[in-house]
């Protein structure tokens, strides 16, 4: 339970610290919201006004905290180009982008680690040999070159889907999920390939460790101690990469949501960096990032209840 | 019991096949200790893990005979020659520290060989596993059952290993340097633990040691090899007062001086 | 595999393919056998042919053209930002690691916040920040470099710095700097050379993502990432172009990953 906490504060820490750089990052940059807000034929006096109103004129550490806590109770600011509350604009996008991010994480695992165990227990065989050649090719594919590849094949050559004709989840819910595994494959296919490698390598690592040998001593049939032993210390490793894989897939999905015409938090982080929405980019960067770490320091407790050397039972 | 006819082991991974055991012959009887005596490299860990069935069959040749109570050990299928492991032939090795599962828990390792090998139910799998625990002199077995092995020290972890490779009360336990990792008050424990082992349960034992003077604590019978070759062989007092090979006499000349006044 | 260091088939197969692919890049520096902004009406759309070796884009612009100079681009970025990371990142690296203390306390604690982030979202922001084209990408992409590269210095600084031979440099009175850099340093260079290979694929991979969408390298710059996003609109019409140009980010990450992995064999 010590370590949780500490592991908590740890985590509210860099939170905070996040938080705080990208807040200043938007209050540093040139050009005055105020003045944003109201176009540049505005007169000085309605400027001064709104700064006074939008609170510019507090310090910063003032102003960051003020900005923190209507953050933390949902209160993300107002859309310079829409005039609507950065909440609303998130709220319908935010399943979208989790979906596919789900999605990605979920094919990830269903590839690799059956790939990985095959190529690790063939080691030798030729089946193993082009599986290991085709990873390496795969792992060198950008996953918005994938999907364009997967755009061709699968839309306009096998005609499984629409390139382009993204089914929204309240229009149809099955039309939605079978539109995002396209996608999905698209982020999970690299992916994929380097964690098989990973699970490959890892196997064949802990095979030559010497609890292996007393495992078979017992009687243990070379299935048993791979399924009974080897996995579970082979999949350490594949935890931490997981785990540290699941911003870049977050990353992956704002590209992947362009090539696939998906309108999720991606596509809208492109737009409001091009219209210069400070407020949107602001909220958007922030809230990935604080997923980010929520995420990671949940891999890192899964970690602790696996691996009883770093301390078992969180204690 | 157990009958080793000239055994011979060869590597085939380098360009040139190389022998590591020429003509390896032992004769064990039930409840017999055996002592293999040699210095690291000498081949008794490779006779051993190939009596145990453990040798890989990538890169190796074997030639020769092993005949465990019946069962041709080089020849016989997989699954007969594992109906044998960790039942009948169980091995205690070396490294204490890395020869436990590091992410299994103590219960399940001394455990694990009556669920492959009988149709116990698990209360009465625990209830061996407590007594086994107990027979190697362990406190708080009920504890301990729940620990993982880095939470113990070499010392237990070997006496865990002991009591996971006598959980089915094997015919034969072969010991491939169990002290060397060891500390000597540990050493000469473990050295108990097995002579107790041997007088309650009739196991036979086979074990192998570079240390002379270990050998002769246990050990009725001697084996010495050197550079793959048994070079001698005896009752334990014969081999040590009367050593006609030379290499037995520098092994002998190596003991410390006091020990060999005892 | 003792003894034939790198004498393997993977680190060869990505010597050749990085290799022909600096050498592809160079060719689009100097110049190309047309103009690659150059159109012509006449040749929209066309086919593989000897005048045109890949083709002709939606503007009849000469599309192998358009990938030499975009792969020159794509290598140019991806070069400076690797150098701007291993620079900055060993700097850091390096004083944190030796001295140790509150800074480096510090700095690591926003290393690792940096390291949780995405790097490409990380890009954007600066790029939303400061604006985009290909100087202000270098700029962006090699400080977000700069910490995974510092955190491999400071490990090894911090592995040394209590090693008996810099105990006696500093005994004899070898200035920090130089204990730091021509006597530690060193050491490093073994697992730099891996991160350098992986930090250039991720800079080629970054730089095409941002270029794809459009907040990279700008118009007139030819970038692959650019090429790929127009060629997803005539997917239908003219499949190859796409093909063409993913084929070629594809060759050069493939080229620095399979140097590595030769590498690393040859380690093992």
């Amino acid at each position: 339970m010590e370590y949780v906490l500490k592991k908590t504060v740890s985590m509210i820490e860099t939170v905070l610290a996040v938080s705080f750089l990208v807040f200043l990052a938007f209050a540093v940059i040139p050009g005055d919201p105020a003045v944003a807000k109201l176009g540049t034929s505005a007169t000085a006096e309605k400027v001064a006004a709104l700064r006074e109103q939008m609170g510019l004129n507090k310090p910063l550490l003032v102003r960051y905290f003020s900005w923190i806590k209507s953050f933390f109770f949902g209160d993300m600011g107002t859309s310079y180009s829409y005039g609507v509350s950065v909440r609303s604009m998130l709220a319908g996008k935010l399943p979208i982008t989790l979906t596919l991010t789900f999605f990605s994480f979920v094919l990830i695992i269903l590839f690799s680690i059956p790939l990985g165990i095959y190529t690790a227990k063939h080691e030798d065989s030729r089946a193993s040999g082009a599986a290991d050649v085709t990873n390496q090719i795969v792992m060198a594919v950008p996953a918005f070159f994938i999907g364009i590849l997967i755009t061709y094949a699968f839309g306009l050559v096998l005609h499984l889907f629409t390139p382009g004709g993204y089914v929204g989840y309240r229009e149809s819910l099955s039309g939605f999920l079978y539109y995002m595994l396209f996608p999905a494959l698209a982020i999970a296919l690299p992916k994929a390939a380097m964690n098989t490698k990973l699970l490959k390598s890892s196997v064949l690592k802990e095979a030559k460790n010497d609890y292996v040998r007393t495992a078979y001593s017992r009687g243990n049939s070379t299935n048993e101690v791979l399924y009974r032993h080897v996995l579970k210390n082979a999949l350490m490793p594949v935890i931490t990469f997981l785990g540290m894989t699941l911003s870049d897939i977050v990353a992956g999905s704002l590209i992947i949501e362009q090539v696939f015409s998906i309108p999720g938090i991606g596509r809208m982080l492109i737009t409001s960096i091009a219209n210069r929405d400070y407020p949107v980019v602001q909220a958007i960067i922030a809230a990935v990032a604080v997923i980010v770490i929520v995420v990671n320091f949940l891999v890192d407790l899964l970690y602790r209840l696996i691996d009883p050397r770093t301390g078992g039972s969180l204690s | 019991m157990l009958d080793v006819v000239d055994l011979n082991i060869e590597f085939h991974d380098h360009l040139l096949p190389e022998t590591v055991v020429f003509d390896f012959d032992l004769h064990m009887d039930e409840g017999e200790i055996v002592g293999l005596v040699g210095e690291s490299g000498s081949g008794k860990t490779m006779s051993a893990l190939s009596i145990a069935g453990l040798l890989s069959r990538k890169h190796m040749k074997k030639r020769g005979k092993i005949e465990f109570m019946g069962t041709d050990i080089l020849n016989c299928p997989r699954k007969e020659l594992r109906r044998l492991q960790g039942n009948d032939i169980s091995m205690v090795f070396q490294e204490p520290m890395t020869s436990l599962d590091p992410l299994k828990t103590i219960g399940y390792q001394v455990e694990e060989s009556l669920m492959i090998h009988t149709e116990l139910t698990a209360p009465e799998r625990m209830e061996k596993v407590l007594s086994a625990l107990r027979d190697v002199e362990l406190s708080e077995p009920e504890k301990l059952i729940r620990c993982y092995p880095h939470e113990l020290s070499g010392g237990m972890r070997q006496r865990v290993m002991i009591a996971a490779a006598l959980i089915c009360e094997p015919k034969l336990l072969i010991c491939d340097e169990p002290t060397t990792a060891l500390d000597v008050t540990i050493q000469a424990q473990i050295i108990e633990l097995l002579k107790k082992v041997n007088r309650e349960h009739h196991t036979a034992i086979l074990f192998i040691s570079h240390d002379l003077s270990l050998v002769r604590q246990l050990c009725e019978r001697v084996l010495v090899m050197y550079q793959g070759n048994i070079v001698e062989s005896g009752p334990c007092e014969e081999v040590f007062f009367r050593p006609k090979h030379s290499y037995t006499k520098q092994l002998i000349a190596a003991i410390p001086r006091f020990e060999k006044l005892k | 595999m003792k003894g034939s260091g790198l004498n393997n088939f993977r680190f060869k197969a990505g010597v050749v393919i990085s290799a022909l692919m600096v050498l592809l890049s160079v060719i689009g520096m100097i110049g190309t056998p047309y103009d690659p902004n150059a159109m012509d009406a006449s040749a929209k759309f066309a086919g593989v042919s000897a005048a045109h070796l890949m083709g002709c884009d939606n503007f009849g612009r000469d599309i192998f053209s358009r990938i030499l100079s975009g792969c020159g681009t794509t290598l140019v970025v991806a070069f400076f930002t690797v150098l701007i990371g291993v620079l900055g990142g060993t700097l850091i690296g390096a004083v944190t690691g030796y001295y140790g203390g509150t800074v480096d306390e510090l700095l690591m604690r926003l290393n690792d916040t940096v390291l949780a982030f995405p790097s490409i979202l990380l890009a954007l922001v600066m790029i939303s920040l400061f604006g985009s084209g290909k100087i202000k990408l270098i700029a962006a992409l090699g400080i977000v470099f700069m910490p995974s590269f510092a955190r491999i210095v400071r490990a090894e600084f911090i592995k040394c710095r209590n090693m008996d031979y810099v105990s006696s440099a500093k005994l004899m009175g070898v200035p920090d700097h130089r204990i730091m850099f021509v006597h530690i340093l060193p050491n490093a260079t073994r697992v730099m050379l891996s991160s350098v290979a992986i930090g250039f694929n991720n800079a080629v991979l970054a730089e095409a993502g941002m270029s794809f969408l459009g907040i990279g390298v700008q118009p007139p710059d030819a970038s692959l990432g650019r090429m790929l996003s127009e060629a997803q609109a005539f997917l239908f019409v003219k499949p190859s172009y796409a093909l063409f140009t993913g084929l070629m980010i594809v060759l050069m990450i493939l080229g620095f990953s399979l140097m590595n992995e030769g590498l690393e064999r040859a380690d093992a």
